[in-house]
């Protein structure tokens, strides 16, 4: 009976520990965003905010995620090599579209608004980047993928109800399309891009 | 031939009229569901003379739009927004008809008493008076948007020099503008009137062209500066706004077609 008990207590102890650890999507906003705030308000080169924002980038965004669904209906006609290959790629790509365009503010000021849960798999987070004296209020949702919900990670930013990703999807869909979907002219123009 | 364009419109809208009759009373919704379910592409009939045009509107934001943005940035802060708002102000002639039309008649109303309240106490919109009084600003709704909420399709994409990005269907929205279905145009244009100048309808155009840009300056260098295809960006962003506003919603989940992600399994 004392093991049972000993057993029911380890299983209760395992079960709290697993729903402490969980995170909340907009807590991880939150956090994603004060962090990006510090560094690029800080007094340090841009070449060093860049390598600090792109820590961030890779822990907290679904880069190979976003990879895939870029590729949309020719992500099934990759061989296994192929799809090494376009992996590397797309996180150089991204890293460096994803930093450029964050560098450009001094100083982001987001707060987050509310989250909305889609399904397991999903949470919106809504969030506001305060109007400044250049730009407009601007209204950012992040879309969340909570599968794994002790390490949510972001797979879109939806900029005044604009998708990045799907932006980005039918910008590489053009180019497969005008190129009769060869992927390696594709491989090609984002070799061009990360050297740019 | 004023004449043969007005009756063509009437036709046509006529036609359109019918559709959304034919929609039924839950025609919204299932507008609304449909474009959330399909989300079906829209062609590119003329992309390489679309290509040549776009490539042309790129110089002249270079040589033209962007150094007049640039310098309209450099004007004191409350210019700018008593420019924006006047111009927004402005538009209410053509948002409130789009509202009766999609059957916003809240909508209708709360802009029918801004447009009051600003061109009056607001001098001319300048100032956002209204929203004091606790009416907050709506919207904007135009004839292109009309047509698709009563579920006319886009038709292929393409775009017009110097104007940009379009569909068949904004185009046909706009021509509705030019017939009668925008105020401002009636009275600086289509009628003579003694108090307007056909040139306060271009300066007008001009000028929101240039607040737009001048919002949006680094916006737009930031995406030039990570396209791999900025046309191809250029296309998916204005289809994607065009949907967004025609649904009338905020809300991302009801915008975005999930499939594609569901597909999608990294944990």
């Amino acid at each position: 009976m004392t093991k049972i008990k000993l057993i029911s207590f380890f299983f209760f102890i395992l079960f709290l520990n697993s729903i402490s650890s969980a995170k909340e999507p907009s807590i991880l906003i939150t956090e994603i965003v004060n962090e990006a705030s510090v560094i690029l308000s800080s007094p340090d080169p841009v070449e060093a905010k860049i390598i600090r924002l792109n820590n961030i980038a890779e822990n907290n965004v679904d880069i190979n995620g976003i990879g895939m669904y870029t590729l949309g209906k020719y992500r099934k006609g990759l061989n296994e090599d192929q799809k090494i290959k376009y992996n590397k790629l797309f996180k150089s790509y991204f890293l460096k579209s994803f930093s450029s365009r964050l560098v450009d503010y001094s100083d982001p000021k987001i707060s987050v608004v509310s989250e909305k849960k889609i399904n397991e798999k999903y949470t919106i987070v809504s969030s506001v980047l305060e109007e400044t004296s250049k730009n407009p209020e601007i209204k950012i949702d992040w879309r969340i993928y909570t599968k794994n919900p002790e390490r949510p990670l972001i797979r879109d930013l939806i900029v005044e109800g604009l998708s990045l990703a799907r932006t980005q999807k039918e910008e590489f869909k053009s180019i497969l399309q005008n190129n009769n979907g060869d992927i390696d002219y594709l491989f090609k123009s984002l070799e061009e891009f990360i050297i740019k | 031939m004023k004449k043969i364009l007005k009756v063509f419109i009437i036709c046509l809208i006529s036609q359109l009229a019918t559709f959304s009759l034919l929609a039924g009373s839950d025609g919204s919704l299932e507008i609304k569901n449909k474009a959330k379910g399909q989300d079906k592409e829209v062609k590119d009939c003329f992309e390489t003379v679309n290509r040549g045009i776009f490539a042309f509107n790129q110089g002249l934001d270079k040589v033209f739009f962007k150094p007049i943005a640039k310098g309209y940035r450099y004007l004191p802060k409350p210019i700018r927004s008593g420019t924006s708002n006047a111009l927004g102000n402005l538009s209410n002639v053509v948002t409130i008809p789009n509202n009766i039309l999609q059957g916003q008649f809240k909508e209708a109303g709360i802009n029918s008493l801004r447009f009051s309240i600003n061109s009056t106490l607001g001098i001319a919109g300048i100032f956002d008076v209204a929203s004091y009084y606790g009416l907050k600003k709506q919207d904007k709704e135009d004839y292109g948007q009309t047509l698709g909420t009563w579920g006319i399709n886009e038709g292929c994409y393409f775009v017009l020099p110097v104007l940009g990005p379009t569909t068949v269907r904004d185009t046909i929205g706009s021509l509705a503008n030019f017939g009668g279905g925008d105020a401002w145009y009636n009275v600086t244009i289509a009628n003579d009137t003694k108090y307007f100048e056909n040139s306060d309808y271009y300066y007008s155009r001009l000028t929101a062209g240039v607040d737009f840009r001048a919002k949006n300056l680094e916006a737009f260098t930031s995406l030039e500066n990570n396209s791999m295809d900025l046309y191809a960006s250029v296309r998916s962003l204005y289809l994607q706004d065009r949907k967004r506003k025609i649904l009338n919603s905020d809300e991302t989940t009801e915008t975005m077609n999930d499939d594609d992600w569901e597909e999608i399994d990294t944990q």
